[in-house]
């Protein structure tokens, strides 16, 4: 009969109150976001009188997360870049070709000759050895470190006649795709993170596009030139090193502060010896007593060039500079001829793998070509969030009047559930961390709508089940078990059209979707569920005799 | 205390009466909204042909000629300019929006042609300023318009998939013809009227997919219950009978959703006007296909009606146990 056990009761309740208290900090969107923004800002530079006031406007015991605002309702610039991966084994065969000259030159004199892109092609003098080059070739080989290119080597060598051809293997290409796009995500990161907006977005999209969504930014272009930009990454010798931030450092040189410690100063010669656009790769190691190190390699002029340097000063300092900030400056312990190197110093493992990161992040490895980009300007958003409010609050009003006038007290329950069911939506968009577009909010108003549905359909099926004379209390409950298939079924199309709306949909489009999924979820509980508690309730005090629905 | 009631609470329609009348009108609209698509083609925006889009603010009133003019000799090829009307804004903002078709040899647009066509436009309205500034490039957009249709191909499937095991094939078959109408009908009067057709049209359409089936499934829930109850009366009964008990649910949520649209419509701002438009006439036309679309389809199907006898094509052999 109409009855719903004590657990379940408190249980509804309490889910109510989770959401309505994770909605909370929406209702004052402007001081929590100034409380968050400063104590991001005290954990980075330190406090002050002027950021404890604002992070004091919303208290810390309550939740601060919020609804992030998309792009079209804060304005920003939104930019899809597909990364030029192929320009990578070009770069790769450069760097392979000092390699196959050293070891084929012992054998017999070869000479390079013209290829496709992204091939090795030499010709050695006597094409009778051919077999013992291919040979010495193949010893070049390193085996690819992936999962699913496991057993197979990094190069594929073939021969015929005097000619002998190297490119990369199947399984090395996917590992190096893995490899450009990691450390394309990752400088771009870095990049964004330098001009130091709120909530940068920046994701890898299918296999070869960087998707990168700034808030706040003027326009795209102004992103592409932060984007576009070479990285500053150079190997200069050291003058000095002092604690002086305001010595002169003389013509030629500059001054430069440490990147890990602050207070630290060096002076350099301002002209590097090599930059990071001649590092092919660098990778966390260790040295020979077994301490954490990073290898590196540099392309053919850039080996020579470090190695020419580092054999004419053993024993003096180097500065690796990226953005004008000394990241290391390590000691040569020994000249460096074959391009590749080992940076050693007062590493632990992780700070090694750092460097090895920031050392690869230092230079884009492949160009970016930029498909597609939206700038929306910030007073857009502002008119998009002004009319989707009065647009909410009008059909909010609007529902909520024409449910009481048709279904009277029962509509007021109705009512409630649906003020708990908006609440929820944003508590649940805020726990998830979820995007609101200005779809978004149509999908917000339009579950609005719908959201009574459920509610409509079991104040229908009381209405006829009333007919039949059961009393009350039988009316209602079967009203409401009948019902329920009828919801259940709507819904779930509903839902697994929202699933595929994700699944496929991007940007604005992907925040309807989540709005949508989330308000059938949330519609069906405060509907079926509140609306029944609250119907108890009621009908427990009052115990009427008949009802009208 | 007095109810508000959109119909009696005890109605009779013979949904049937005219079914050869609406049925054929629904047919005759699908096959002109499909006539319209094909003749005169959609206003696809550039998520879907690529190109470039400015969205521009002025106090002094558009000028399209003027605007025209200016870019001209910037030799940027096809090139459109409207004006965009809104009832909530003031006398002070003039919007219009300008379109550039994609440039040869170009992805995104480059920030050059940009900061061109801004001090083309700056040269005819000092003071206008730019809200917002797209560009896709036309590899972009043909992934796009793939990723569109598959979208809605994929939600029919899944729905015919679902509503086939809840219910019986003729009901899935009854509500996928429905949507269909309803998907042909939106893209019909998008493609009459000229709208631009974007990608949150398509979540429009999806959207409006997700309506009628739930108007539907609501139908069909019922029908499904009155099967089982009057187990004698002709099918075509049945389902007036299920209509009827329904209606006054599916005209009050269509109401209530038509309320919260509306609202949407006239002060959601043009931005998303489109998009809402799509989303309010889909429902009136969803409405009208569960009642008057899927449920003919699936007379004309017919349906089993006895679950406790066999059904009769199961042969001979069905209940002989391998």
């Amino acid at each position: 009969m109409l009855q719903i056990d004590l657990w379940k009761r408190v249980l509804i309740i309490l889910t109510c109150a989770a959401g309505l208290y994770l909605a909370l900090p929406n209702a004052f969107y402007g001081p929590v976001e100034q409380h968050n923004d400063a104590i991001k800002a005290m954990d980075v530079a330190g406090a002050t009188p002027e950021l404890e006031a604002q992070a004091a406007l919303w208290p810390d015991f309550l939740p601060e997360q919020l609804v992030n605002l998309g792009l079209d309702l804060r304005g920003g610039a939104h930019l899809l870049a597909e990364v030029n991966v192929a320009e990578v084994y070009a770069n790769r065969m450069e760097a392979a070709w000092p390699e196959v000259r050293d070891v084929l030159r012992s054998i017999t004199p070869v000479r390079r000759v013209d290829a496709p892109e992204g091939e090795l092609r030499v010709r050695i003098n006597d094409a009778a050895k051919l077999a013992e080059a291919l040979e010495a070739t193949r010893t070049l080989a390193r085996p690819v470190q992936t999962i699913t290119g496991a057993g197979q080597n990094d190069i594929v060598v073939s021969g015929a006649e005097d000619i002998i051809s190297v490119v990369l293997s199947d399984a090395e290409k996917l590992a190096t795709d893995e490899r450009t796009m990691q450390q394309s995500l990752e400088i771009i990161r870095r990049r964004i993170d330098e001009v130091g907006t709120r909530e940068p977005t920046i994701q890898r999209q299918g296999s070869d596009r960087i998707l990168i969504q700034v808030p706040g930014i003027g326009s795209a272009a102004e992103l592409k030139a932060i984007i576009g930009t070479t990285a500053q990454l150079t190997f200069n010798p050291v003058v000095n090193r002092g604690a002086d931030e305001n010595a002169s450092p003389g013509l030629g040189n500059s001054l430069l502060p440490d990147a890990e410690s602050a207070g630290v100063f060096y002076i350099i010669e301002t002209a590097p010896v090599v930059t990071g656009e001649q590092l092919v790769d660098a990778q966390p190691s260790f040295d020979q007593n077994g301490r954490p190190a990073v290898s590196f390699r540099f392309d053919t002029t850039g080996a020579r060039k470090f190695g020419t340097y580092t054999a004419e000063n053993i024993g003096a300092p180097f500065a690796i500079v990226l953005d004008n900030e000394v990241i290391s400056a390590p000691t040569i312990q020994s000249a460096i001829p074959g391009g590749s190197g080992i940076i050693t110093g007062n590493f632990s493992v992780e700070e090694s793998t750092n460097l090895a990161v920031l050392l690869r992040a230092g230079a884009l490895p492949a160009g970016l070509t930029f498909v597609e980009e939206r700038t929306i300007g910030p007073e857009l958003g502002q008119d998009s969030i002004d009319a989707g409010k009065i647009a909410t609050t009008v059909a909010f009003i609007a529902v909520l009047f024409f449910m009481w006038a048709s279904y009277g007290l029962f509509g007021f329950f109705a009512n409630i559930a649906l003020v708990v069911n908006v609440c929820m939506i944003f508590g649940l968009l805020s726990l998830i961390g979820a995007t609101l577009t200005l779809p978004g909010i149509a999908g917000i108003v339009l579950t609005v709508g719908m959201a009574v549905d459920a509610n409509v359909l079991i104040f229908e099926r009381i209405r006829e089940e009333l007919k039949t004379a059961k009393g009350p209390a039988r009316a209602i409950s079967l009203g409401y078990e009948r019902a329920l298939s009828a919801i259940l079924d709507a819904n779930i199309t509903t839902f697994i059209i929202a699933v595929i709306l994700f699944v496929l949909g991007s940007g604005p489009v992907r925040g309807f979707a989540v709005t949508l999924g989330i308000g059938i979820i949330t519609s069906v509980f405060t509907a079926y569920f509140v609306t029944r508690l609250m119907v108890v309730f009621w009908f427990e005090r009052a115990r009427p005799k008949t009802i009208t629905v | 205390m007095k109810r508000l009631r959109l119909i009696p609470d005890e109605t009779n329609f013979d949904f049937f009466k005219h079914a050869k009348f609406t049925f054929g009108a629904s047919c005759v609209a699908v096959v002109l909204a499909l006539a319209v698509w094909f003749t005169m083609g959609l206003n696809y925006g550039i998520d879907f042909r690529g190109g470039t889009t400015l969205r521009t603010q002025s106090e002094t009133a558009v000028d399209v000629a003027a605007y025209r003019a200016a870019m001209e000799p910037l030799g940027l090829g096809d090139i459109s300019i409207s004006e965009v009307f809104d009832p909530t804004s003031d006398d002070s903002k003039h919007v219009a929006m300008v379109r550039i078709q994609a440039q040869e040899g170009e992805e995104a647009a480059t920030p050059e042609m940009i900061a061109a066509v801004e001090g083309a436009l700056k040269t005819v309205a000092p003071n206008i300023i730019f809200t917002s500034v797209e560009s896709v490039g036309p590899k972009v957009s043909g992934e796009l318009i793939q990723t569109a249709f598959l979208a809605v191909g994929a939600s029919l499937a899944a729905i015919l998939i679902y509503i086939w095991l809840r219910f019986e094939w003729q009901f899935s078959v009854g509500a996928v013809a429905a949507l269909f109408h309803d998907v042909i009908l939106t893209i019909g009067i998008f493609s009459a009227l000229q709208i631009r057709f974007d990608l949150p049209v398509i979540a429009a359409i999806l959207t409006i997919i997700g309506y009628s089936i739930n108007d539907t499934v609501v139908i069909f829930d019922r029908l499904r219950e009155n099967l089982r109850k009057y187990k004698k009366r002709p099918l075509r009964d049945v389902m007036n009978i299920s209509v009827n008990e329904t209606l006054s649910r599916t005209l009050m949520t269509s109401g209530t959703t038509l309320l919260a649209l509306i609202a949407l419509l006239v002060l959601g701002g043009d931005v998303i006007r489109g998009f809402v438009f799509a989303i309010t006439w889909g429902v009136v036309v969803g409405t009208y296909s569960s009642v008057y679309v899927a449920k003919n389809v699936v007379l004309f199907l017919g349906v089993k009606r006895d679950w406790t006898k066999k059904d009769n094509n199961t042969g001979q052999y069905a209940n002989i146990d391998a």
